[in-house]
């Protein structure tokens, strides 16, 4: 007869015991991380600073109904339920959307989250006559949620929002929304700058301390409505580090444990003095958009394929240390968007001086090329010596290409103006990086002819029937498989018309102390700090 | 005296205005839209509500005058990325840049007028060469790359001192704070110091060759008598290198004020020209040429005190 044995049990509250203090217990060390901005991102709920922002006082302080999956390294980012536990469009109305809200959250401040909340903070954004709007705020976002016409309260923790048109990427546009505390801003004075210094959301981390343009603390929300995300670290202190050299240095001299974007020079000693370098490939493309308008040499097949094919991608890769993935195309191929494009994006400098030959260019009548380029900008990556190599990589081909540089506002003033306009000073394309995360960031606000500039984003002018209907058609496809399938669809074609010159994707790299512990770096322009410590 | 003071005092006023309008005009005539770095991606019509929202519609003299007039009133706006009022801002940036810019003046100009002094009197000696050496080497180096090569030193390979931030966490009147000035004091300290050297330099070798240091030392004053007349001769030129100096680090430099996340207002500049932030960054650019404006008022009255023949004049 078997004996009855207490280890398994011992083993069984040993382990639960460590698992709960995992979690009911914090890192004391504070975790310090060194951001790019120059800037600590704004507090009040929808932060400034792009990408970097969101993930520094958007992600850590509040919540959306709709959050991202940030723990996985290896697949494709995609939405998780946030503040509402589910979502669905109504089948009779297509532009219905339902949203149902998670019970239980409150705000840092004490109070309840529920749909009044939701109403209050969509009416901030939208509303010019109610007291909380913010026109900051709205700039922020508003123009990522182009969808939503209308919302109202079901009960306490159902929403109702409407959209223009049926669109079943909308959940992506409702992801950008941050919600703010109410009470916090009545206790306030109904004042967004004392806001700002005292914020109230709902996310795992509470505001503890800003000091302007030089740090913000946060300390752990221990009662975080996510288990999983109850922060790791006590405290997290957010530095802004403009000067790459200098983050290096900081982190170097141990002033700080993780940094964003190391310089590629400082890689090596980084990795060679036992700090973690980590990268991967995020919704990010390093293109030039061309000119489709009258007149532009771009709107040659050929001359689009020559030019995809002229530019030596492993040799730009290696320019910034390593720290890029060559691009075969708007996402990159490992994307549910990416398709079965036939036209491969590769380097074949004889292939392409033979489509230039075809085109009419050569020798005798070299193309002429004239892109606007920034010295620096978010999600530029180091402009300057990549668009020199490609300058060098198509006189090769028998291309000469003038770089014309402005500021990186110059290059957004251009490209909202759109091709041809006074700000683009006379020039055929632009190099602006940009963000593929969501369907209507990739394919809509760049290649529908609806978004022609001034209106939206398509700065190239860039129309295609086909293209204006595949994407209409994705609008309207909420199974999110076979709207992937349509998604690939476009980009395929997309790829196999040269539309732009596509160059490199980020992989945005990060430095961290080899005492840091917990870092996933996702897919995704967003990252999560929260499961981040630094180990005794 | 009195009347040089109060009508260089009464100059100032049409210099102040005069820069408010060239501060302006300059800002407005950049290309590029106020509003353009400020919002996220809007389109046309949302930006230009956006501009009507914050009255970038309204003519540019219009804006000009309602702009000199709250500014006034002490009223300088809100920062159009953050929504904090300006001048709040400023003065915390200004106290900062002042903090390390008094250091800076502190070391450069004693380690200046010390060693100009020195080498003006041994003229032609090794301690003239070594300091004249040094001087072209202290004018000649990019105080941002001094900067780096004193970060990576000190910080990086000694972890004497940190190289990011103001240490805004401690108490001011603590090692742990002031730890944080000394590499930035460093960095500034170089150019003025030089400067200052050369020109002490210049001016003491001028002062020794003149009829009257014959005529003293004919006298037999003692050489230190002697020196003490012709530095005080080398000080109005002196002091006239040195207040435009002081101007210029109480301006705030904004590649040493980036290179060690130093948030002065180098640093808030530098910010608000990338951001086209308008309100601070014509606030800060009018703070910055108000402090040349005040330090050359003051540094000329000094020079009226030092030498009474330019209050005559």
């Amino acid at each position: 007869m078997k004996r009855f044995t207490f280890k398994p049990l011992v083993c069984a509250i040993a382990l639960g015991t460590l698992a709960f203090s995992g979690t009911a217990l914090a890192q004391k060390k504070p975790l310090r991380v060194g951001m790019t901005l120059s800037d600590i991102p704004t507090t009040t709920g929808q932060p400034n600073g792009g990408g970097e922002g969101n993930r520094m006082t958007g992600i850590t302080l509040y919540d959306g109904m709709i959050n991202w999956k940030l723990d996985d390294a290896k697949g494709p980012s995609t939405l998780v339920p946030g503040l509402a536990t589910e979502w669905n469009v109504d089948p009779k109305d297509l532009t219905r959307w339902i949203f149902k809200l998670r019970k239980g959250v409150k705000f840092h401040d004490g109070s309840d989250f529920t749909a009044d909340a939701v109403v209050w903070n969509l009416d901030k954004l939208y509303k010019k006559e109610v007291p909380q709007y913010d026109a900051r705020q709205a700039a922020q976002v508003i123009g990522r949620v182009l969808s939503l016409k209308g919302w109202r309260k079901i009960d306490d923790y159902t929403v109702e929002l409407t959209t223009y048109t049926p669109d079943s990427t909308f959940p992506y546009q409702v992801s950008y929304v941050y919600y703010s505390s109410p009470a916090q801003f009545e206790k306030l004075g109904r004042d967004w700058n004392k806001f700002a210094a005292q914020p109230s959301g709902t996310g795992p981390f509470k505001l503890d301390k800003l000091v302007p343009r030089e740090r913000i603390e946060m300390v752990r929300n221990p009662g975080y409505w996510d288990p999983k995300r109850i922060p790791k670290t006590e405290r997290l202190i957010l530095l802004p580090i403009p000067e790459a050299t200098t983050r290096a240095s900081a982190l170097l001299s141990g002033q700080v444990d993780f940094i964003e974007v190391p310089p590629p020079d400082f890689v090596p000693r980084l990795k060679a003095q036992g700090f973690v370098v980590t990268s991967n490939i995020y919704p990010h493309y390093w293109p030039y958009y061309m000119s489709f308008r009258e007149g532009s040499p771009w709107r040659d097949l050929r001359v689009r394929k020559a030019v995809n094919l002229a530019i030596d991608r492993d040799g730009i890769v290696k320019l910034l240390g390593g720290l890029a993935e060559p691009a075969k195309g708007i996402v990159d191929d490992s994307s549910p968007w990416f398709g079965k494009p036939q036209f491969k994006v590769k380097y074949d400098p004889a292939t392409a001086k033979k489509l230039l030959a075809e085109a009419g260019y050569g020798p005798s009548k070299p193309l002429h090329l004239k892109i606007l380029i920034s010295p620096s900008g978010s999600g530029q990556m180091l402009p300057k010596p990549m668009n020199e190599y490609i300058q060098q990589n198509l006189k090769q081909v028998g291309i000469n290409l003038e770089l014309v540089t402005v500021d990186w506002e110059g290059i957004r003033n251009c490209r909202r103006a759109g091709a041809g306009a006074p700000p683009c000073h006379g020039t055929d394309g632009i190099n602006n990086s940009s963000g593929t995360a969501d369907p209507f960031s990739a394919f809509t606000r760049v290649y529908s002819s609806k978004s022609i500039a001034p209106k939206g984003w398509n700065y190239m002018y860039y129309s295609d029937p086909k293209v204006d209907a595949m994407i209409d058609k994705a609008m309207t496809i909420f199974d999110e498989k076979k709207r992937d399938v349509l998604l690939g669809e476009i980009h395929a074609y997309l790829v196999d018309n040269a539309v732009d010159v596509w160059v490199v994707h980020d992989t945005g790299p990060r430095a961290m102390s080899s005492k840091v512990r917990g870092w996933t770096q996702a897919k995704n322009w967003f990252q999560d700090l929260a499961p981040v410590y630094v180990a005794d | 005296m009195l009347s040089y003071i109060l009508r260089r005092v009464l100059y100032t006023i049409p210099i102040a205005i005069g820069v408010s309008l060239v501060v302006f005009t300059l800002i407005h005539l950049a290309p590029g839209d106020p509003l353009s770095a400020v919002v996220g991606e809007v389109d046309q019509k949302m930006l230009a509500e956006m501009r009507a929202s914050f009255g970038y519609d309204k003519p540019l003299p219009v804006q000009y005058f309602l702009w000199l007039g709250s500014t006034l009133t002490g009223d300088m706006g809100y920062s159009l990325r953050t929504g904090a009022p300006v001048f709040p801002t400023l003065i915390a940036a200004a106290k900062n840049t002042i903090a390390i810019g008094v250091g800076a003046a502190i070391l450069g100009f004693l380690l200046g007028v010390l060693s100009g002094l020195v080498a003006g009197y041994n003229h032609g000696t090794w301690i003239d060469k070594t300091v004249s050496s040094a001087a072209i080497a202290g004018v000649s180096m990019p105080h941002y790359w001094l900067a780096i090569i004193l970060v990576i030193i000190f910080s990086v390979h000694l972890g004497w001192l940190p190289s990011v931030g103001s240490g805004s966490g401690e108490a001011f009147w603590s090692w742990a704070a002031w730890r944080h000035m000394v590499l930035p004091v460093v960095a500034l300290a170089a150019i003025p110091a030089a400067i200052v050297a050369r020109t002490a330099r210049a001016s003491v070798m001028e002062i020794l060759s003149m009829e009257f240091v014959e005529a003293l030392r004919a006298r037999g004053l003692s050489e230190r008598r002697i020196l003490w007349h012709v530095a005080r001769n080398a000080l109005p030129t002196v002091l006239a290198v040195m207040g435009l100096q002081f101007a210029h680090l109480l301006g705030g430099s904004i590649l040493v004020e980036t290179v060690f996340t130093w948030p002065g207002t180098g640093q808030l500049l530098n910010m608000a020209i990338f951001d086209r932030d308008m309100p601070v960054l014509q606030g800060t650019i009018m703070l910055l040429a108000l402090f040349f404006v005040l330090t050359n008022l003051v540094v000329d009255i000094l020079q009226a005190w030092a030498d009474p023949r330019i209050s005559r004049s």
